[in-house]
């Protein structure tokens, strides 16, 4: 039978972007000088680590990592809260379809968008630098990134909600507070407590490392075994930590999912 | 050659979809079948490729007892099989030749086919598919580009691409305008014609299985109720028959007429 | 009869409603009241007035040379292999997300498995990225790749979800239709699966990428590579005004990649 023969496909542009995202990857893992080898070999080594850290852990000092993990939970709550609510009067504000003051929301997101950028161990760690060591550093640290976080979410939010509800309060002469009041915050309510509840999850993982820089929690007691070389009790404080992280993250999102 | 013997399908959840089903199709017979919606023509057509399991009885196909087929043998059999669908089922962010070339996946290694490294004769048959369907200007459009009418010949060329022995049909036209189906059919009965290839189209009116099929077979609620070839079709008759199936009979004024 | 007396509309009164938000508001409450009982606010430093004006006086004049030093000890160094190992990781993580997600996804390993995938990708997400990175750095030695191994690990959680709720929403006919043909599990994942999902794949591999920047960042703080270890540094020796150049240069930098990331991303879906 004969031939068909199809013109070539041209693919130029697909081609280099291939090329141009491997080179960025395999540019980017030699720079950071990973590699699979030298993973595995380290894994090979690094067994007997782990095996001190979770096939023997030192059971007898849980009891001491309980405080550290309240505490942990108390900031995260502590700096969910301050954040949600400084977030939602900023967030209305910060979104363009409400009050519709470009000279009062484009600076308001400028500057949301920076405090996002900047980590919470970072902020933390300037905190600690001003207040001293403990719980109250790390507590503004989870505060102001919480903020970030809830005031973006929720401003997006605002900005995608259903206009027909507050057009039709408009035309019956209601000022902006009703507006607020009954248009508003109804629709957004559920979605802004969801978004308090993901902040709040996200916390407490930060709140378990903040220690790390000096402000609270269990991550002060980790810093410290670390640095002893207790790898046994270290082991203590990673499992413990992670169920109780798991613990909150499945309880949070239960209610969340009842509440969107 | 396809044969059903006392097969039964009943889902998980305790739907009985098919009861005791004894039907042989002769190979290059095109064969409608028709019937109310649920009345299980779509599971009748599962069970030849075993997209489902049978619950009881066998299905064979060319001599293969499909219904134990499993693995390596499963796949071979059903590479033998081409199956078209109502939603065309072509992927549509890939081209028209990748999405063909997905009827070559059962004749090679799966390192290959995942790699996307056919054999030039593999292109050649799927060039081959296209043209028949009269689509090959469009082999290296994206599939998402195309028409409907245009995406189900992509389809059926993807069946073809499987030079296959039977053909099956899953309400290939219920979601095309009436110009686009009678392209798609005639494609289906040419395919049936020339290249003797078993067919077995599900399809929704009535008209169409007249025009198409050599034989008419009725399912109502799991069970076949009406059976008979069309050559020689006493029509009159045919409508009144249709009571069985559908409960009522058709009236010549209710029928699509030639399209 | 006609009713002529006032039309009363008053709700009537719902006791288990009513108890049911008092437990909630009540519960809320006492959990929050409960949180600040334990933050002991030990006073303001007598320093602190002198920190913070260090600190404004160090943006006010940040350390610009360090920002222009060219060599291994320079911030722009240090900015490179933040990203870098954000870069690494967050493929790393795309990667292994993909059997992750898998697993997690009901159409695809039935509602059973599905449900055993779930909890161990959840479980994943738990696991702080830095308590990872310590624990790299203490199997590989400290270092960018321990960084890149902590970030590729901990994502997986969040992707393998993500990835897993786009599997499931995908259209199966096709799916169906590449079983027909004959395809091996392998090849309906790769000609059938991938091919349909890949395009959110993608965008929500990006925002990863966004978040794992700013964990990049961080995870100097442990010993772990990147921006973080010459920050720590420079905040615990309080030479603010190279704390200051490297807020910056992270401000920015982050920024950027949030808008380049953002772009592509809505060209994606
Ligand atoms: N996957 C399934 N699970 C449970 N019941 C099903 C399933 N698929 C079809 N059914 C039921 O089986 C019967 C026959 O369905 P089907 O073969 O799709 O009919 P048709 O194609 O003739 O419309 C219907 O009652 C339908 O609801
Ligand atoms: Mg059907």
């Amino acid at each position: 039978m004969e031939q068909i023969v199809v013109p070539k496909k041209h693919n130029l542009r697909r081609n280099l972007t291939i090329l141009l995202v491997a080179a960025l990857i395999i540019g980017s893992a030699r720079f950071a000088g990973f590699s699979i080898v030298g993973t595995l070999s380290g894994i090979l080594r690094g067994g007997r680590l782990l095996g001190r850290m979770f096939l023997s852990p030192a059971w007898s000092y849980a009891p001491r990592v309980v405080d550290p993990l309240v505490e942990t939970i108390r900031m995260s709550v502590v700096g969910t809260f301050i954040g949600a609510l400084v977030a939602f009067p900023v967030a209305v504000l910060a979104a363009e379809n409400f009050i519709r003051k470009p000279l009062i929301s484009r600076p308001l997101r400028f500057i949301l968008n920076i405090f996002r950028t900047i980590p919470a161990m970072v902020l933390a760690s300037l905190f600690v630098a001003v207040f001293g060591t403990g719980a109250f550093s790390g507590v503004l640290a989870l505060a102001i990134f919480t903020f970030g976080l809830i005031s973006k979410l929720t401003f997006e939010s605002i900005e995608a909600i259903d206009y027909g509800q507050v057009e039709a309060l408009m035309s019956l002469g209601a000022n902006q507070i009703n507006v607020l009041r009954y248009a508003i915050v109804p629709q957004i309510l559920p979605q802004f407590l969801s978004y308090t509840l993901y902040g709040f999850e996200v916390n407490v993982r930060a709140a378990a490392v903040l220690g790390y820089v000096g402000a609270g929690g269990i991550g002060q007691v980790f810093e410290q075994n670390l640095s002893f070389r207790r790898f046994d009790r270290v082991g203590v404080i990673i499992i413990l930590t992670f169920f109780v992280v798991l613990a909150i993250d499945f309880v949070s999102s239960a209610i969340r999912r009842r509440l969107v | 050659m396809i044969r059903f013997t006392d097969v039964s399908k009943v889902y998980p959840n305790g739907v009985r979809a098919l009861t005791d089903i004894n039907l042989t199709v002769e190979e290059g017979e095109f064969l409608a079948i028709i019937g109310l919606s649920g009345a299980g023509k779509s599971t009748l057509l599962r069970l030849i490729n075993r997209l489902i399991d049978t619950t009881s009885g066998a299905v064979e196909v060319d001599g293969m007892m499909v219904n134990r087929a499993t693995g390596r043998q499963l796949r071979e059999a059903r590479r033998k099989i081409g199956m078209i669908f109502q939603g065309f089922n072509i992927v549509k962010r890939m081209s028209v030749l990748s999405n063909v070339l997905s009827g070559r996946v059962a004749y090679h290694p799966t390192w290959r086919t995942v790699l996307g490294l056919f054999p030039e004769p593999d292109k050649q048959i799927a060039y081959r598919a296209l043209q028949r369907v009269d689509i090959l200007e469009k082999v290296h459009a994206r599939a998402s580009e195309l028409s409907g009418g245009q995406q189900q010949r992509v389809a059926i060329a993807r069946a073809l691409a499987q030079e296959p022995r039977v053909m099956l049909a899953d309400e290939p036209v219920a979601s095309l305008d009436p110009i686009t189906t009678v392209q798609v059919m005639d494609y289906l009965r040419q395919i049936n014609v020339e290249d003797g290839i078993t067919t077995v189209a599900n399809l929704h009116h009535v008209d169409l299985a007249l025009k198409y099929a050599t034989r008419v077979v009725g399912i109502r609620a799991g069970r076949i109720v009406y059976d008979v070839p069309i050559k020689g079709l006493d029509r009159p008759q045919f409508f009144r028959d249709m009571e069985q199936v559908y409960g009522r009979p058709i009236h010549h004024d209710e029928v699509l007429g030639e399209a | 009869m006609e009713h002529t007396g006032p039309i009363s509309v008053e709700k009537p009164f719902d006791i288990y409603r009513t108890l049911y938000r008092i437990v909630n508001y009540g519960g809320l409450i006492a959990i929050i009241l409960w949180g600040f009982a334990g933050i002991e606010y030990k006073g303001i430093m007598q320093t602190a007035r002198g920190t913070v004006e260090a600190l404004l006086r160090g943006f006010v004049r940040p350390d610009v040379a360090y920002l222009t030093t060219m060599t291994i000890d320079g911030l722009p160094y240090a900015v490179l292999e933040t990203i870098a190992i954000a870069v690494a990781g967050t493929f790393t993580s795309g990667i292994l997300a993909i059997p992750f997600a898998l697993l997690a996804s009901q159409n695809i390993v039935g509602p059973h498995v599905s449900k055993v995938g779930k909890f161990i990708v959840t479980a994943i997400r738990s696991f702080p990225e830095l308590i990872l990175a310590l624990i790299f750095i203490s199997i590989v030695g400290p270092g960018a790749p321990a960084g890149v191994l902590a970030l590729g690990i901990h994502s997986i959680g969040m992707l393998g979800k993500l990835f897993s709720e786009s599997i499931e929403s995908m259209d199966m006919g096709v799916k169906e239709a590449l079983e027909s043909c004959g395809a091996s599990p392998f090849e309906v994942l790769f000609r059938a699966v991938i091919p349909q999902v890949s395009p959110e794949l993608i965008s929500y591999t990006l925002y990863r990428f966004e978040i794992n920047m700013r964990a990049a960042a961080t995870l100097g703080l442990v010993g772990a590579g990147g921006i973080g270890a010459p920050l720590i540094f420079a905040i615990r020796t309080r030479v603010w005004p190279r704390a200051a150049i490297i807020v910056i240069v992270l401000v920015v930098t982050v920024t950027v990649i949030d808008a380049v990331s953002g772009r592509i991303r809505k060209r994606l879906v």
